[in-house]
């Protein structure tokens, strides 16, 4: 273990810890556009810098490991100017439309403008123009809101084992595209979307259903396969308008491209909206009652005649734990066979 | 899970998913985890760029095998010949767990005698696997510390699918890979709550926690706190059901949530079965192709509109909550099934779903210690059997719920329908990451719909070219049972004489072609192996 202090503050972390984690695990934030815990540090976007003595240069405290006994300061009057200054620097080649953006509210970049004060800026100039629009169905490609953070290139390649992308040209035309800069053509896990700090990479289908106001979020699991990964459907007027996963379940945040992308079927037109009964080969709409009366009179005129193992029943490898327990009582208990089973082996 | 569950006593995955990581070595056999499986895969990527290596067993070219330290590309349904001659290796080089063997299983003797003469080569024979590829995977697997096998339905959907799992279940004994952490033997459940529905007793033997009907304690048990009789009969499963309806002795069935019609094997014995019966009742959230041959069809709710668990592969607990209204008339299946219930005269009534879970608690201790509550901060894996237990990560830490685990000695037997000149490919059938199951869900959500349109058949470049077909041109594909029509993706992902078709697509269904032989034990249906033709299809 090693101690350093931090802003006068003791603290001791594990060797290889680095400045930046050590901080946050004494609660002392420090600003970052472009780390993820779960991803290797990058030091690109120069937020995180602090001040270490002994060291007369600012340091990117999410690479620098911890070394014994260190002095270090996150926030003086020298480091928070040099940080509104490269928050100026990027904010000078992106779009001011968050009044528009899907990310208003839930932006990382936004909410560092708000918190420095960034509104006029001193370094106006030349902005990169993209006008290519990518085609593909899922992911919303805005690359004039880039930072350049490369945390959808790491994903990408770190967690998804991809690489569907990465960074292309140089300099001021450096810019995040597939090969060839073609349409994206991926596994559309959606990860990238899920860690992008602006509003450069969305959801498709979340276009204008609703941001940060009247969106509620319940947390709820996964209806495909069995992976059992965590959702967070966010609600807004009973419709979802989007889904995200906390990173702290078994699935560390990661989606699939059915459990990130796949939730419309709920409110798909086709919904079933009323019982039917069929009628010379017909169905008709017919009233709860109505259908019901006529499930209990089959079934119990049926079980009279034949025995009660004349009928059978299959639930459902969708439904829960407690409709299925429901279901198979109601088939032993109440029609009294042991006819029941599902899809297991299918 | 009848397979594994003779041999340990309890059928389940044995280790956890965050136990992945950890593995030293993992031997994935017919399972496309990436796909059938996306964040398991990821796991398992996770554990590779930690430094596992990776065996992959499986008849095509998985996007697994890019991570995979060797690949072994058998044949389909000659999992038995590989397992054995790997085993064969295994004892030959002395990689066994003696003590494990002695202290915690029974039977090893006979089973040793079984494999002594199965060797690489002559495995090679069957599988086609190069016997030197058979020795390095037995090594790799035999020196591990920490291995641990993962399959799915590649192992399962066989005539002999019960015996594959022995084999996969005698691997992990020999070695005593099992009952420690990130080591153990992981059949990966294929739904959201395929396990839970098994666990719940939707099983015609098996009362809610594996008891056996038969038995006429647990009956009592059962009949005592449902205050009814109840039969002693197992019932039938549902591949049996279909046959029965088909005979006629099965004149009605309520079906909840389940498109027999795609996910079954050969859908026009399905259709004229279910057509047969007096009276079908079908409870969903879509007009699926089974809900169009129902008597009567009941509207119900999808996940985001209850509230109750699912129960995830690695035997894990979760919540499920109610974020939105269902449509139009629409109700619960819990609320559905009570009130046919009081129709019929027996009152099931509950004011929440939680007290549905404290009696499924007294019933089956394994899940006694569950609440909601608790489930409130994160899930829990049973056994779970108090309110102050953790949950089990891994399984038989202590031993066996049997006692001693059981060797099973299997012997190779070839698929029931192999190819022949008439109908000279094999088919192998699956899921793909874009859709899932029979596409009830998947194929109304235009995002992934447009991404995976249509159903296709993979087939060998070599194959294709005899054929003279294109990528992307018809082909017509037969089998004894039906026929149908599909496009060609040609790919080096099959081996020659393979032909793999996703089974998600109505309009060309998979299951038109598949044979509907049962595994003798489980009655799970022979999907993964059937004979067809491939034609040109002219006149397009």
């Amino acid at each position: 273990m090693l101690h350093l202090t931090i802003n006068g503050l003791r603290v001791t972390v594990p060797e290889g810890t680095t400045i930046l984690d050590a901080a946050r695990s004494a609660d002392i934030p420090i600003p970052t556009l472009c780390h993820h815990p779960k991803l290797t540090p990058y030091g690109g976007c120069r937020l995180c810098i602090v001040e270490v003595k002994g060291i007369n240069r600012p340091v990117t405290s999410c690479t620098t490991p911890v070394a014994a006994d260190m002095e270090v300061a996150t926030t003086t009057p020298a480091i928070e100017r040099m940080r509104k200054t490269i928050l100026e620097l990027i904010l000078s080649d992106h779009p001011n439309d968050c009044m528009v953006c899907e990310k208003a509210g839930d932006c990382t970049l936004q909410e560092l403008a708000y918190f420095y004060g960034v509104s006029d800026n001193r370094f106006e100039g030349e902005r990169r123009c993209y006008t290519g629009k990518d085609h593909n169905p899922f992911i919303g490609r805005d690359m004039e809101k880039c930072i350049l953070c490369g945390k959808c290139v790491r994903v990408c390649e770190e967690v998804q084992g991809v690489g569907a992308i990465d960074i292309a040209y140089r300099g001021f035309n450096a810019k995040i595209c597939p090969p060839f800069e073609k349409d994206l053509s991926c596994e559309f896990c959606g990860q990238c979307v899920s860690v992008c700090p602006t509003g450069a990479l969305t959801g498709k289908a979340w276009t204008q259903r609703g941001r940060q106001k009247d969106v509620r979020e319940i947390d709820t699991t996964c209806p495909y396969c069995g992976c059992g990964c965590s959702l967070t459907l966010h609600v807004r007027r009973n419709e979802i308008v989007r889904v995200s996963s906390r990173d702290d379940t078994i699935n560390e945040g990661w989606l699939c491209p059915k459990g990130r992308f796949g939730y419309t079927f709920v409110h798909s037109r086709d919904r079933l909206k009323t019982p039917l009964i069929k009628e010379k080969g017909v169905h008709r709409e017919a009233s709860w009652d109505e259908a019901l009366d006529l499930i209990a009179s089959r079934l119990s005129k049926i079980g009279k005649k034949h025995g009660p193992d004349a009928i059978g029943g299959l639930s459902s490898a969708r439904c829960t734990n407690e409709e299925n327990y429901l279901f198979q009582k109601f088939m032993r208990a109440v029609i009294g066979t042991n006819n029941v089973d599902h899809c297991a082996r299918l | 899970m009848a397979g594994l569950a003779t041999v340990f006593g309890s059928g389940a995955m044995t280790n956890s998913i965050p136990e992945i990581e950890n593995n030293d070595l993992l031997f994935v056999i017919g399972s496309n985890t990436t796909e059938t499986h996306p964040i398991i895969g990821l796991r398992m990527k996770k554990a590779y760029r930690r430094g596992a290596q990776i065996i992959v067993a499986d008849p095509r070219k998985i996007d697994l095998v890019r991570f995979s330290a060797i690949w072994l590309q058998h044949r389909p349904g000659t999992d038995v010949a590989l397992l054995n001659a790997i085993m064969h290796v295994l004892l030959k080089e002395k990689l066994i767990d003696k003590q494990f063997i002695a202290d915690r299983t029974e039977g090893f003797d006979a089973f040793k005698k079984s494999i002594e003469d199965i060797t690489p080569e002559k495995a090679e024979k069957i599988t086609g696997v190069p016997a030197k590829d058979i020795v390095k995977a037995a090594l790799l697997y035999g020196k591990a510390k920490r291995p641990a096998i993962y399959y799915t339905m590649g192992i399962t959907q066989h005539s002999h699918g019960t015996q594959n799992v022995f084999s996969v279940a005698n691997l992990a004994l020999m070695t005593g890979n099992l009952g420690k952490e990130s080591t153990g033997v992981n059949p990966l459940r294929g739904q959201n709550n395929v396990q839970g529905a098994t666990d719940m007793g939707c099983i015609p033997n098996q009362y809610p926690g594996y008891q056996r009907v038969d038995v006429p304690a647990i009956r009592q048990k059962f009949a005592e706190a449902w205050s009814t009789e109840l039969s002693p009969k197992p019932g039938l499963t549902a591949t049996e059901m279909v046959l029965a309806a088909h005979e006629g002795s099965l004149k009605a069935l309520y079906i909840m949530g389940e498109n027999p019609m795609i996910s079954d094997p050969d859908m026009q014995h399905t259709k004229k079965a279910l057509q047969s019966l007096d009276f079908l009742v079908v409870q969903d959230i879509f007009m699926t192709e089974t809900a169009r041959l129902a008597d009567v069809v009941l509207p119900s709710s999808c996940f985001a509109e209850k509230e109750g668990t699912f129960t995830n592969t690695e035997r894990r607990l979760q919540k499920v909550r109610r974020a939105v209204t269902p449509p139009g008339l629409a109700r619960e299946d819990s609320s559905i099934i009570m009130d046919i219930a009081g129709r019929l005269g027996s009152e099931m009534r509950y004011n929440c779903m939680e007290e549905v879970l404290q009696e499924i608690g007294g019933l089956w201790p394994a899940v006694a210690g569950v609440t909601y509550g608790r489930l409130e901060e994160a899930g829990l894996q049973w056994p779970c059997p108090t309110p102050d237990h953790p949950g089990t990560p891994y399984l038989f830490k202590g031993g066996f719920p049997r006692g001693k685990a059981a060797f099973t000695p299997v012997s190779f037997e070839p698929s029931k329908e192999l190819p022949d000149a008439d109908y000279p490919f094999i088919l192998t059938t699956g899921r793909q990451l874009f859709q899932y199951h029979t596409g009830s869900m998947t194929r109304r959500v235009p995002e992934l719909n447009e991404v995976a349109p249509e159903a296709y058949i993979e087939i060998h470049p070599d194959d294709a070219r005899e054929l003279g077909a294109d990528d992307g041109e018809m082909l017509r594909v037969s089998s004894r049972r039906g026929s149908i029509k599909l496009k060609a993706r040609i790919s080096d992902r099959p081996a020659r004489g393979l032909v793999f078709i996703p089974f998600h697509y109505h309009e060309a269904a998979a299951n038109m072609l598949t044979n509907a032989e049962l595994d003798p034990v489980c009655k799970i249906p022979e999907l993964k192996v059937c004979a067809v033709r491939v034609e040109k299809e002219t006149g397009r």
